[in-house]
C-alpha cells in the first residue's frame, strides 16, 4: 500500500510540474515581429517546485490528512444544535432584509461619491443575480447566455433614447418587457432540450446577440457603442447643471440648493435600490406562488412533476421569461448609469460572473445570492492588487464549491408547513 | 470557371478548418459518450496545447535547431504531453469528485475550470496575442494568373495529412486495442463494465487523456494556420468543436469527424459568399437548429429516457 501510495504521489507531483512549469516558468515575449522565450523569475520557478512538493506530500499522506479532516466536524462547538425552526428562520431573514435595506438607504449619505457609484453597480448585480437565480437556482435551467437579456435591456434604452428621445422611465418597462419577449421567443423552442444542451444553446444565443451588436454598425454603432444616454429624471426634473430638454427644470434650481454632481449619483443609486427591492419582493412572491413551487418540482424530478400534470414548457418558460425580464431591468439601469454602452460590456465573462454569484451564494437562496453579489463586486475593489486574479479565483471557487458544497454558502431552505397533532 | 475555382477555394479552406474542429470534437464526444457530461474546459486544453507548442518551437529556435521535422515533432510531443497531463489533472480535480451528482453540478464545475484555465494562461503569458511563426510556407497555385487563383498551401496539406493519421490511429486504437475495447464497453454501460472487472476510473482518465492529446494536435496545427495564439483562443474553437460534435451526433466518433467537416465547410462558405463577420452566427444558428430538429445529430443514437 505504501509503495503504491508513493508511486501515485510521485506521479501526481510530476504531472503538477508538467502542467505548471512550461506555462508559468517560460514566458513568451514578442520581440518585434518574432517571438522570444524568457525564463520566469526565480521566485516563480521555486513556487512551481514547492507546489509539486506540496502535491507530493499531500498525496503521500492523503489518508492521514483526510482522516484529520474527517474529525473536523467533531470540533463543531454546537454539534447537537437542531435546525433553526421555520418561524425563527423567517424572522431572521426578514430582519436581515430590513437591516440591509435600512443600511442601503443610509449608505449614500455617509460615504463618498465613488462608493455610491460602486454600490449602484452592486445593486445592478443583485438584480441580475436574483433574476438568474430564478432560472438556475429555482427552475434548474442552466442559462449561460443571460447577459444577452441584459444587453437587450441596455440597448433598448440606448436606442430608444437616441432615435426617439424616450426617457428612462418609459424605457425601463419597455426594455424589461422586450428582454422578456426575447426570453420567451428563445425559450419556446429551446426549453424542450435537456439541461446541458440548454446551457450550450443559451451560450450560443448570447454570442449571437453580441456579434450582432458588434456588426450591425448602422443601428448599434458596432464596437464604438452608443453614448449620450440620458440620465433619469425625477418628475421632469433633471440632474445636470443645465437643462438639456425643453420644458424640463433642473433639480437644484427647483429646490433652491447649490448644484452638486453628487445628486445625480445618489438619485441613480436610489432608483437602483428601489428596483432591486422590487425585484426581490416580486421574486419572493413568485417563489411562494404555485408557479414557484412548480419550478422547484420540475427541477427536482421532471418525470414525477409531469406525471402530476405540470406542463413542462409552460413552467420552464415562465421561469425563463421572468429571469429575462429582470435582466432587462438591470440593463436599463446599467445603460443609464454608464451613459455609454458597447458590446464589450456584454461578453460571456459577464454571464459567468453572474452565474458564479448565484452558485457561490447558494442556488435558490435569496439571502445567499445578495451576499454573494455584494462580496463578488466589492472584494476586487478592496483588494486592488488582487483584482487581476479575480477571475482565476472565481473559476477555482466555482470548482471547489461544486466539489465540497454544491448547495452554496447559504443554501436555500424550502418553506414547509407542519401539521399539528390534534388533541 | 472563375466561380468554380472560387467555390473550390472555399471548400478547401472549409475542410482544413473543419478537420481541426473534428480533432477537438473527438474529445467532447468521447467524454460525453462515457460519462454524459460536457467537458467545458476542453477548449482551454486545446489552447494550452497551442501555447505549449509555441513555447517548444521558440525554445528550439533559441537553441539554434533549424531542421523543420524535428521542430514539429518535438513541439507536437511537448504539446500532447502537457495537454494530456492537464486533461488528466482536470478530470481528477474537478470532475471525478462530482461524478454521478445532479447534471448541473459537473457542468458548473467544468465552467469554473474553463474560467480558471483561461486566466491561468492569461496571468502567466499575458493577454496579448502572440505571433506563431509560419514554419510551413508556400503551396500550389491553380488557375490563370489574371483571374482568381486557387491556392492549396503546404500547411493545409499538412493539416489534412496529420488529421487523417490521427483519425486512423484513433479508429484502430478504439476498435483493436484492449483499452479501446474497454472504452467502448464503458460507453455502452458503465455500471456493467465495472461489474465485469474493467477499471472504469482508469478508462475515464484515458478518455480525457486521448481527447486532450488530439486537442493539442489541433492546437499546434491551428496555431500555425492562424498565425497567432491568445488566451481566449480556445473558447470559440471549443464552442465550434462542440457544435461539430452535436452536429454529428454526440457520443459517436465518426459523427464528430463528419460534423467537424460539415461545420468547417458551412463556415467558410458563409465567409466566402456572405460575410466573414457572420460566420460565428451561422455556426451557432446551425447548432440551435440541429438541437431543435435532430437532437441526436446525424450519426447519433437516440437516447431513451428511462424512468
Amino acid at each position: 500500500m505504501a509503495a503504491q501510495n508513493f508511486k501515485h504521489a510521485l506521479f501526481c507531483a510530476v504531472i503538477t510540474l508538467v502542467i505548471s512549469y512550461p506555462i508559468l516558468g517560460l514566458n513568451l515575449v514578442a520581440e518585434g515581429t518574432s517571438v522570444g522565450l524568457e525564463g520566469a523569475t526565480t521566485g516563480t520557478v521555486i513556487n512551481v517546485f514547492l507546489a509539486a512538493v506540496a502535491v507530493f506530500l499531500f498525496q503521500l499522506f492523503r489518508d492521514n490528512i483526510m482522516g484529520i479532516f474527517g474529525k473536523v466536524p467533531n470540533l463543531n462547538p454546537l454539534p447537537k444544535r437542531g435546525p433553526v425552526s421555520q418561524e425563527r428562520r423567517m424572522l431572521m431573514e426578514r430582519v436581515f432584509f430590513v437591516a440591509i435595506i435600512l443600511f442601503a438607504l443610509l449608505w449614500p449619505f455617509i460615504v463618498s461619491r465613488g462608493a455610491v457609484d460602486l454600490a449602484t453597480l452592486v445593486l445592478i448585480y443583485i438584480m441580475l443575480a436574483l433574476g438568474l437565480n430564478v432560472v438556475v437556482g429555482l427552475a434548474g435551467l442552466l442559462d449561460l447566455g443571460y447577459v444577452a437579456f441584459y444587453a437587450v435591456g441596455a440597448y433598448t434604452f440606448a436606442l430608444l433614447s437616441q432615435y426617439f428621445g424616450v426617457s428612462f422611465w418609459l424605457a425601463l418597462p419597455i426594455g424589461a418587457l422586450l428582454a422578456a419577449l426575447f426570453g420567451f421567443v428563445l425559450g419556446f423552442p429551446v426549453l424542450r432540450l435537456r439541461g446541458d444542451y440548454l446551457a450550450i444553446v443559451t451560450l450560443g444565443f448570447g454570442e449571437i446577440i453580441r456579434i450582432l451588436l458588434n456588426n450591425w454598425t448602422s443601428l448599434t454603432g458596432g464596437p464604438n457603442g452608443i453614448g449620450g444616454i440620458p440620465d433619469p429624471t425625477l418628475f421632469g426634473m433633471e440632474f445636470g447643471r443645465r437643462v438639456k430638454e425643453e420644458g424640463n427644470v433642473s433639480f437644484h434650481e427647483t429646490f433652491g440648493i447649490a448644484y452638486s454632481g453628487e445628486h445625480k449619483v445618489i438619485f441613480l443609486y436610489l432608483i437602483a435600490l428601489v428596483l432591486a427591492i422590487f425585484t426581490l419582493l416580486v421574486i419572493r412572491r413568485f417563489m411562494r406562488m404555485p408557479v414557484g413551487r412548480a419550478w422547484e418540482a420540475l427541477r427536482e424530478d421532471e418525470i414525477a412533476a409531469r406525471s402530476l400534470g405540470l406542463s413542462r414548457t409552460a413552467v420552464k418558460l415562465s421561469a425563463f421569461t421572468i429571469g429575462a425580464f429582470f435582466a432587462g431591468f438591470a440593463g436599463t439601469v446599467f445603460a443609464s448609469k454608464q451613459g455609454f454602452i458597447s458590446p464589450e460590456s456584454f461578453v460571456f465573462l459577464e454571464s459567468a460572473i453572474i452565474l458564479a454569484i448565484v452558485v457561490l451564494g447558494g442556488m435558490g437562496s435569496q439571502v445567499g445570492v445578495i451576499l454573494a453579489a455584494i462580496a463578488v463586486t466589492i472584494l476586487p475593489e478592496l483588494a486592488r492588487e488582487f483584482s487581476e486574479y479575480r477571475m482565476l479565483i472565481f473559476g477555482a471557487a466555482m470548482v471547489l464549491m461544486m466539489v465540497w458544497r454544491p448547495q452554496g454558502l447559504l443554501p436555500m431552505r424550502r418553506i414547509q408547513i407542519e401539521l399539528k397533532e390534534q388533541g | 470557371m472563375q466561380d468554380l475555382l472560387y467555390f473550390f477555394q472555399q471548400l478547401i479552406n472549409g475542410l482544413t478548418i473543419g478537420s481541426t474542429y473534428a480533432l477537438i470534437a473527438i474529445g467532447y464526444t468521447m467524454v460525453y459518450g462515457i460519462i454524459g457530461m460536457i467537458n467545458f474546459a476542453h477548449g482551454e486544453i486545446y489552447m494550452i496545447g497551442a501555447y505549449t507548442a509555441l513555447i517548444a518551437i521558440t525554445g528550439l529556435a533559441s537553441f539554434g535547431v533549424a531542421w523543420l521535422p524535428l521542430i514539429l515533432i518535438v513541439a507536437l510531443i511537448c504539446a500532447m504531453l502537457v495537454s494530456s497531463s492537464m486533461g488528466w489533472a482536470v478530470e481528477r480535480v474537478a470532475y471525478r469528485p462530482v461524478r454521478g451528482r445532479h447534471r448541473l453540478i459537473p457542468l458548473i464545475s467544468a465552467i469554473g475550470m474553463s474560467i480558471f484555465l483561461q486566466n491561468y494562461v492569461h496571468l502567466a503569458q499575458g493577454s496579448r496575442n502572440i505571433g506563431f511563426p509560419a514554419l510551413i510556407e508556400g503551396g500550389f497555385q491553380f488557375g490563370s494568373s489574371e483571374g482568381f487563383q486557387m491556392s492549396l498551401s503546404y500547411m493545409q496539406i499538412t493539416i489534412f495529412v496529420t488529421t487523417l493519421v490521427c483519425m486512423t490511429v484513433l479508429s484502430l486504437f478504439i476498435s483493436r486495442s484492449r483499452t479501446g475495447r474497454a472504452c467502448r464497453a464503458v460507453s455502452q454501460d458503465l455500471g456493467m463494465a465495472n461489474l465485469l472487472g474493467i477499471d472504469t476510473n482508469r478508462i475515464i482518465s484515458a478518455t480525457f487523456v486521448i481527447g486532450a492529446a488530439l486537442a493539442a494536435v489541433a492546437g499546434l496545427l491551428l496555431g500555425m494556420y492562424y498565425g497567432s495564439v491568445d488566451p481566449l483562443f480556445g473558447f470559440i474553437a471549443g464552442l465550434k468543436a462542440f457544435t461539430a460534435a452535436v452536429l454529428g451526433g454526440i457520443g459517436s466518433i465518426p459523427g464528430a469527424m463528419l460534423g467537424g467537416l460539415i461545420l468547417g465547410v458551412a463556415e467558410s462558405m458563409t465567409s466566402g459568399y456572405l460575410s466573414g463577420e457572420y460566420k460565428d452566427v451561422i455556426s451557432f444558428s446551425l447548432l440551435i437548429l440541429i438541437l431543435l430538429f435532430k437532437p441526436t445529430g446525424l450519426l447519433g443514437k437516440p437516447e431513451v429516457e428511462k424512468i
